[in-house]
């Protein structure tokens, strides 16, 4: 067990139909660091993170055996008050889904479903989330328009500051840079830099260079298991798996 | 060299096949249109449609159809409330709440598709059927539930299609900023397909507005403009079909006059709520 863990996942396993996805999971992530799932393509990185605001729930034919602690509370206990729980993660798409709505209720929708409309609040929220994420420069003249007309590295960041609104603790980001270009890419590395102080971060990206960038803990995987986890400097100066090692050297095809 | 041959033939021979498909839809769109409007046009006056009948009108006297315009727009309109009132609910349900029981909802599909194919005056005898059990005489209410009725199908799986097609991603999104279920289904889905939802209300309403076998039975047909839902009410399917029976030619043209009618009203609507939901697309 490492010092401060955040969220604890116990022998972890994932069925899809008679596939089966995550195989024994077992992993602490420390809590106000960066983790890195990293991997190939199709090892199940994504399926790991969504289990862990249970957004498996939404797909017929998942099976799912184990537990994962956030503090003492078991996620994946049937009876666990999963909207609540879901509150204290934000969640970063691959591509940015904005609400249907305009900017300023995109932000202001987490804060509403919780019963907070006292106009005054609500638009300091706004502005805060907004400069938290950089963007309110750009859109504070314009917060009545569709989210769906900003750029997608602006929507992208939209859907951070979204997330941020309803005061997580934990962030789960699944690949949030693969669909911008090279600058809003950037922009958005650099705004997790920044939260990772604050927040415990967990993102999934099989880029190699993106995880030494902001790593502070890795976890790889491969074909649905974790083949091995530590600190970034462990995993990327001193693999003791072979197969991390050419992932990481970029042998791996 | 050949083989190139092959090919451009290939295309050519399915360009032609689209063309001759697009232009039998069209020549056949507007030969029922015209023929409508030739017959109808002269027989089409301000009195028809502003008056009720009078007496000897469908032997030619005076008078019009004003009592089954208003009749064809209270059914219709209070049909496709009422189917609304279920559809909704019963679409987004399946598509936000029973994500996780595919089973259950393909059943509910095929279900919703056989009553689809059920013709509308089996629903017109079904209507009776229900009529004499709750004690109804032929009225606009038991107008009403038989369409209800009717389109109910329909408009769930219209609604049901568009649904569908909304992202699973944005669902996702909705749920981690912890929506509940119902919250997601009202405040995320219903926003985000509004157009979709209000082109399937529309479909319903022209389905309800256009039938004539399954309020047959059940709404009766009168001369006046229904004033509550216990009394009979005309409609203009039925108005069509009264003159049309007519021996007296005038008589029938004033049956295409009253198909001109319904063909604009139903034209109204769909142009109308082309312009709505485009409008509530840009918010």
């Amino acid at each position: 067990m490492i010092n401060g863990t955040k969220i604890n996942i116990e022998d972890l396993n994932l069925f899809i139909g008679n596939n089966h996805i995550l195989k024994d999971i077992n992993v602490q992530i420390p809590e106000k660091k960066l983790t890195v799932i990293l991997g190939p393509s199709g090892c199940g990185k994504t399926t790991l993170l969504k289990s862990l605001n249970r957004l498996t729930d939404l797909y017929p034919e998942v099976k799912i055996q184990g537990s994962i602690f956030n503090g003492d509370e078991d996620i994946l206990h049937p009876k666990t008050e999963i909207t609540e729980l879901r509150k204290k993660m934000g969640l970063l798409a691959q591509t940015p889904y904005p609400l249907p709505m305009n900017i300023y209720d995109n932000i202001t929708y987490g804060l509403r479903i919780s019963g907070r409309r006292k106009k005054r609040f609500l638009n300091k929220r706004v502005e805060y989330y907004l400069r938290q994420v950089s963007l309110w420069d750009e859109v504070k003249d314009r917060l009545k328009d569709p989210a769906s007309a900003l750029s997608i590295g602006q929507q992208q960041r939209l859907c951070l500051a979204r997330g941020l609104s309803v005061d997580p603790d934990i962030l789960l980001a699944d690949e949030p840079t693969s669909a911008l270009d090279p600058i809003s890419s950037r922009e958005v590395e650099e705004l997790f830099v920044k939260l990772k102080q604050r927040y415990t971060i967990v993102m999934v990206t099989h880029i190699l260079r993106q995880a030494k960038r902001v790593a502070d803990y890795v976890i790889f995987m491969y074909l649905g298991e974790i083949i091995e986890h530590g600190s970034a400097e462990q995993i990327f100066e001193h693999p003791k798996n072979a197969l991390t090692k050419s992932y990481i050297q970029g042998t791996y095809s | 060299m050949n083989r190139q041959l092959l090919r451009k033939s290939e295309e050519l021979f399915y360009k032609v096949l689209m063309i001759i498909s697009t232009v039998i839809i069209i020549i056949a769109l507007l030969a029922i249109i015209i023929s409508i409007l030739v017959k109808g046009m002269p027989s089409l006056s301000w009195s028809m449609i502003t008056q009720t009948p009078k007496g000897g009108y469908y032997f030619g006297k005076e008078g019009g159809i004003l009592n089954a315009i208003i009749g064809s727009l209270y059914l219709s309109g209070g049909a496709t409330l009422l189917a609304l009132a279920v559809s909704l609910p019963l679409a987004l349900y399946m598509n936000v709440h029973k994500l996780k029981q595919k089973n259950v909802v393909n059943f509910i599909r095929f279900f919703l598709d056989l009553l689809w194919g059920v013709p509308s005056i089996v629903y017109g005898a079904f209507g009776f059927t229900l009529m004499v059990f709750l004690g109804l005489r032929t009225s606009l209410l038991a107008g009403i539930l038989t369409v209800a009725l009717f389109i109910i199908p329909i408009m769930v799986r219209s609604m049901d299609e568009v649904l569908k097609t909304v992202p699973k991603g944005l669902l996702e999104s909705a749920f981690s900023l912890g929506s509940t279920r119902s919250e997601t289904a009202f405040r995320v889905m219903l926003r985000q397909c509004i157009p979709g939802i209000t082109t399937a209300i529309l479909l319903a309403f022209g389905r309800a507005i256009g039938d004539a076998a399954a309020v047959l039975f059940t709404a009766g047909y009168t001369d006046y403009i229904p004033t509550s839902l216990s009394q009979p009410t005309a409609t203009l399917p039925l108005s069509v079909f009264f003159q049309l029976s007519s021996p007296i030619p005038e008589v029938q043209n004033r049956a295409y006059a009253s198909a001109v009618v319904l063909t604009v009203i139903v034209l109204i609507i769909s142009i109308a709520s082309r312009g709505f939901s485009m409008k509530y697309q840009k918010n």
